[in-house]
């Protein structure tokens, strides 16, 4: 068992400290520096987890971001585990639980594995194809599919750890600390521009940071060295702000990225305490370089996922960077250069190479010729037909490429490995470019796609854009970042860069087998199972687009996004219809790049914080008496105040009760209050309002209706004419800031020419609204001087008084039928005012009220909630408010609309009352009212708007709109619920005091 | 996420403004003379170009002013900005 997998690697991997962790029940060891994926390759494990549909096993595969196999689940917290989890990505902490996913018993022994011989009977579609028919019989499937679905387990109990989001701006945004990126992030510096690096790795360097050949070499000194020397200037570099650890996941229009960085998730667990778990960065750069880099394409071949197949640049950082071997007999294949610097890093750390399998003719670079030097065996123009070994490669089984590259030929050779490095060539990470609307253009040399043309302020650099080879990454990045910045000079201009220089290429999407393609398994996804049979499947059947090619085969649709596979896809659908790749174009790259937890996207807003709350200045108040809140828009009102363990029925008939008997006191001061002021501002309220202002004097109010244009009920309320050019309108609470700013549309796109300024005074002013028979005795009490009679004081009028030091404007308004004075006065005397009308109304049993109790009362005499009795769709002549509407007036906003031929219709639905047969029934708010319920289709003639038990009345009432109601007066109709079927009668809408008399106390 | 530059305050987040759709329907100064095509026409008619789009934003968490925006819908560019009342710029 005890193979020796470590080599001594003392630069990045501090063997003084070795880590414990879990995987799969079995305690193993590690080091500070490893990912979980080298601490588990490093324990010889290469098999973490099952595929998605076939339950293959499958191993670690390669050392980044795009891992589409090792994604475990972290933590066995009910709270804190975390599903997906890409052990390539995760900085290994001591006392780290991790565990394999879909499979069941174990990852060794998967019952799902069956699925694998079942494979050709689950085609591309197969769930589409099967579980159509019979239709019914959905629901029974659904179940089965859920659970099979699905790869790990979500956390089931809140998140307790901390998130964080934080704005930051910068001159240059530099995306990726390797190389092409730490040279652009010092030439912009050097030219005084503030500079953000972000680096989703926990070092800065890239992959030349752990290059370890003697061929390359930047300024006589070995690449890595003269790196290690940039990036320590860089550091010490105050134009730069470097941000490790930290992943961009979107690039949005106008420079605007958001970017993820892990604080805590490297720590062991106790460390992490009272600690930021990730912050967002909401970034605002004015340009931005992409230096991401590329990642390598693996080779379609049969049966090419075994555990133990890696990408060959994988192998290489697990040696050089990590000191662990992945193998100790491999075997390269490859069709390019990049995989023999693979070879060498195998060969100078004593590691086995058995052979090289090249589907090229030949290559003499420099790098090549070194290794045919070291005697490494190397099979010119040959590909792997077939690998074996179920838990881990074992064999691989070449045969010899004909001369056109799409069969084979001659006889099987079998190779013995236990680690098979792959190499397709690099696939440029242009996904941030087209996420910015980059559009890319296809590269016929390289096969791969780079950046060609964008609107924004923005720059490819490096393999990000294409350049391989550390010449061409280097000089061109200090050349394209010149020109970008509009710099003539910068100190890297005499760099001099020797490296070995690719000549052979060739590429093969789909490698040819010496059996049919029907008998192969060539994976191009490999975290849902998709081959290149399912492509070749798709396009038989029809599909052409490649976005319909993806998602029928869930090609790329994983949480790796296809990063591996998406290439290799477009590649077999352009070869099998003949179309050139660069015709062809290439899915849809969406943000995020990688996936990001829910609790860094909310950061804050959780909890109480999740929206903002606004209270009145009498709130303390309500919660010292027991009130219930309800939400009104973002204010938190009074709902209803019970007593004594009362129901919420109970305590709203007591309160409306009391209003009607003696007196109740509401909280009113969330409605909306505008302050007009200017030579036109009576003008303005006739254009705004249906009915005429003209005529209000000073000292008056008057109730208003609000349209739209399409002449539909917008907003309603009380405006008071407080001097000759000043008014103080009151909207609905919930329409204030919509009221607000359609004024101001008008005001400033339409009648620009009108001397009218608005100023929003809803916070300014607290509102306590005293009603009932005794309001005028308790109003005295208070305002002993104040002339209350009827004469003076009329219905619908103001008068200014103070108390004390405290200015009140009290308004004899109201919304319950009731004798009624709101008292407005500056919102910090706003609790003052309120226990003075408390305490002058003890000797009357003055009662607080709700919202609640306010919308029965209001109901009681048919008053219209706008928003609850309206919906958007209803004219004031639907709500039988024909007299609000002017006829003297020109024009107002929605005249027009009141006689288009849609709203003239006598059958719209119309406000009416409802009155239940049964007087103790009531009605729910928002049920259907129909004629006949056994005549199917039932017609639905209306439903429930407003319904309450009335004390006063004894009776449940209820406010509907139905359909041509205005008619249906006395009329019966029936309202079905779930259990019964409710008789109702089609009424008035005023159901108490018709004759306003109770208004005058 | 749009950058917007306020003629009355400059640049600022996108998340400051609101959209107010099309530029340049002009309330019918008599609309009872309309029937009820024209009226309709006014109301409800808007165009979906792509292509430059003239467009009324709000400074709605700032300034609270209205403006008019010449923005390229088929990549979200703004080719200007100019001020209420002010004529469209040939683009």
């Amino acid at each position: 068992m005890s193979k020796n997998l470590r080599i001594n690697n003392k630069q990045f991997i501090d063997e003084t400290r070795k880590l414990s962790f879990i995987f799969n029940g079995k305690k193993l060891y590690g080091y500070k520096g490893d990912t979980l994926a080298s601490a588990l390759l490093s324990n010889d494990i290469h098999l973490v987890g099952r595929s998605f549909k076939y339950h293959r096993p499958r191993g670690i595969m390669t050392s980044g971001s795009e891992e589409p196999n090792a994604i475990l689940q972290i933590g066995n917290d009910d709270a804190l585990t975390e599903p997906n989890v890409r052990a390539t990505e995760i900085e290994l902490y001591d006392g780290l639980i991790c565990n394999s996913q879909n499979c069941w018993p174990s990852v060794k022994f998967d019952i799902g594995g069956i699925n694998n011989f079942l494979s050709p009977l689950l085609p591309a579609g197969f769930y589409y194809k099967t579980f159509m028919w019979p239709a019914s019989f959905w629901e029974k499937y659904e179940y089965f599919i859920r659970k099979s679905a699905g790869l790990g387990k979500s956390p089931t109990k809140q998140d307790p750890d901390m998130y964080d989001h934080r704005y930051m701006h910068c001159d240059i945004l530099i995306i990726g600390g390797g190389v092409s990126g730490l040279i652009a992030a010092k030439i912009a510096s050097d030219d005084n521009k503030k500079v953000l690096l972000l680096e989703d790795k926990e070092l800065l360097g890239g992959s030349l940071i752990y290059d370890d050949n003697d061929i390359s070499k930047i300024d006589n000194q070995k690449s890595s060295e003269w790196l290690k020397k940039l990036i320590e200037n860089i550091k010490n570099d105050k134009n730069i702000i470097i941000k490790t650890r930290t992943s961009l996941a979107a690039y949005h229009n106008y420079n605007f990225l958001l970017a993820r960085q892990n604080l805590t998730d490297h720590l062991s667990v106790n460390d992490r305490n009272n600690k930021i778990r990730q912050r967002l960065y909401k970034i605002r750069a004015k340009k931005v370089i992409i230096s991401t880099g590329a990642i390598e394409r693996p080779q379609v071949f049969h049966n090419n996922d075994r555990p133990g197949i890696m990408l060959a640049s994988a192998v290489k950082k697990y040696i050089d960077y990590y000191g662990v071997r992945c193998g100790l007999e491999n075997v390269i294949f490859t069709n390019n250069d990049s995989a023999y610097e693979t070879a060498l890093s195998l060969h100078k750390s004593g590691t086995k190479l058995n052979a090289i399998v090249d589907i090229r003719n030949n290559s003499s670079s420099e790098i090549v010729n070194k290794v045919k030097s070291l005697g490494i065996q190397i099979y010119w123009n040959h590909t792997i037909v077939n690998t074996k070994g179920y838990k881990r490669i074992n064999k691989v089984t070449i045969m010899k490429l004909n001369d056109k590259g799409n069969d084979v030929v001659g006889k099987k050779i079998e190779l013995n490995c236990d680690c098979l490095a792959i190499s397709g060539g690099w696939t440029p990470m242009v996904h941030l470019f087209t996420q910015s609307g980059g559009k890319l253009k296809f590269d016929n040399k390289d096969n791969i796609f780079v950046p060609d043309k964008t609107n924004l302020n923005q720059l490819s650099i490096g393999s990000a854009k294409g350049d391989f080879e550390l010449d061409d990454v280097l000089k061109n990045s200090i050349k394209d970042t010149k020109k970008f910045l509009q710099i003539e000079n910068s100190n890297f201009d005499k760099i001099d860069v020797k490296c070995s220089k690719e000549k052979e290429k060739k590429n093969i999407w789909l490698l040819p087998s010496d059996k049919p393609l029907s008998k192969t398994k060539p994976f191009l996804d490999y975290q849902n199972d998709s081959t290149a049979k399912d492509i070749k499947l798709a396009l038989r059947e029809g599909f052409k687009s490649i976005e319909h090619v993806k998602r029928y085969t869930t090609t790329g649709m994983g949480t790796d996004q296809g990063k591996l596979a998406n290439m290799h896809a477009l590649g077999i659908v352009a070869d099998t219809t003949n179309t050139n790749m660069g015709d062809l174009g290439t899915t849809t790259f969406r943000p995020p790049y990688t996936p990001l937890t829910f609790g860094t996207i909310v950061g804050r807003n959780v909890g109480q914080f999740f929206d903002i709350f606004r209270k009145t200045p009498m709130h303390d108040w309500h919660v010292d008496n027991n009130a219930k809140f309800e939400n009104v828009g973002q204010w938190k009102r009074a709902w209803y105040y019970p007593k004594d363990g009362e129901s919420m029925h109970d305590a709203v008939q007591r309160e409306s009760k009391a209003a009607r008997e003696s007196s109740g006191i509401l909280d009113a001061s969330t409605l909306g209050k505008i302050d007009i002021q200017g030579t036109d501002a009576n003008e303005f309220l006739n254009r705004v309002y249906t009915n005429a202002w003209s005529k209000l004097q000073i000292g008056k109010c008057r109730y208003g209706l609000m349209l739209n244009e399409d002449g539909m009920v917008y907003d309603d309320g009380v405006t008071t004419k407080l001097g000759e050019n000043h008014y103080l309108m009151t909207t609905t609470t919930g329409g204030a800031a919509n009221v607000m700013s359609k004024l101001e549309d008008y005001l400033q796109t339409e009648w620009p020419e009108l001397d009218v300024f608005l100023t929003s005074v809803t916070d300014h002013y607290a509102t306590a609204s005293v009603c009932g028979p005794n309001a005028k005795k308790i109003i005295n009490k208070i305002f002993k001087d104040l002339d209350l009679s009827d004469e003076s004081f009329p219905h619908m009028s103001f008068k200014e008084v103070k108390l004390g030091n405290i200015n009140c404007r009290v308004m004899r308004i109201s919304f319950t039928g009731e004798l009624s004075y709101e008292i407005n006065v500056e919102a910090s005397y706003g609790k003052y005012i309120w226990e003075k009308c408390i305490e002058a109304g003890k000797e009357f049993n003055i009662t607080p009220y709700g919202t609640e109790t306010m919308h029965l009362l209001r109901a009681e005499k048919g008053f219209i909630i706008v928003g609850q009795d309206t919906d958007g769709t209803m004219t004031p002549v639907d709500l039988q408010m024909d007299w609000i509407i002017s006829k003297k007036k020109y024009d107002f906003i929605g005249k027009r609309s009141l006689y288009r031929s849609d709203t003239i219709r006598e059958d719209r639905k119309q406000l009416v009352g409802l009155l239940t047969d049964d007087p103790n029934e009531i009605l729910e708010e928002g049920a259907q009212i129909v004629k006949d319920e056994n005549k199917k289709p039932v017609n639905m003639l209306g439903h429930v708007t407003s319904s309450y038990f009335s004390p006063t009345l004894k009776k449940s009432i209820a406010l509907a709109v139905l359909k041509e109601g205005k008619k249906l007066k006395g009329q019966k109709l029936l309202v079905p619920m779930i259990d019964k079927t409710i008789k109702v009668t089609v009424s008035d809408t005023v159901f108490l005091d018709k004759e306003n008399e109770r208004i005058n106390g | 996420m749009f950058l917007i530059n306020c003629p009355y305050c400059g640049e600022r987040d996108q998340s400051e403004f609101v959209s107010g759709g099309e530029a340049h329907i002009a309330r019918p100064k008599q609309p009872t003379e309309l029937n009820d095509d024209q009226w309709a026409e006014y109301l409800f008619m808007r165009k979906n170009i792509k292509g430059i789009q003239f467009e009324r934003w709000n400074h709605a968490h700032g300034c609270r002013k209205w403006f008019n925006v010449a923005r390229d819908t088929s990549n979200d560019k703004i080719e200007k900005i100019y001020k209420m009342g002010e004529q469209p710029p040939k683009l």
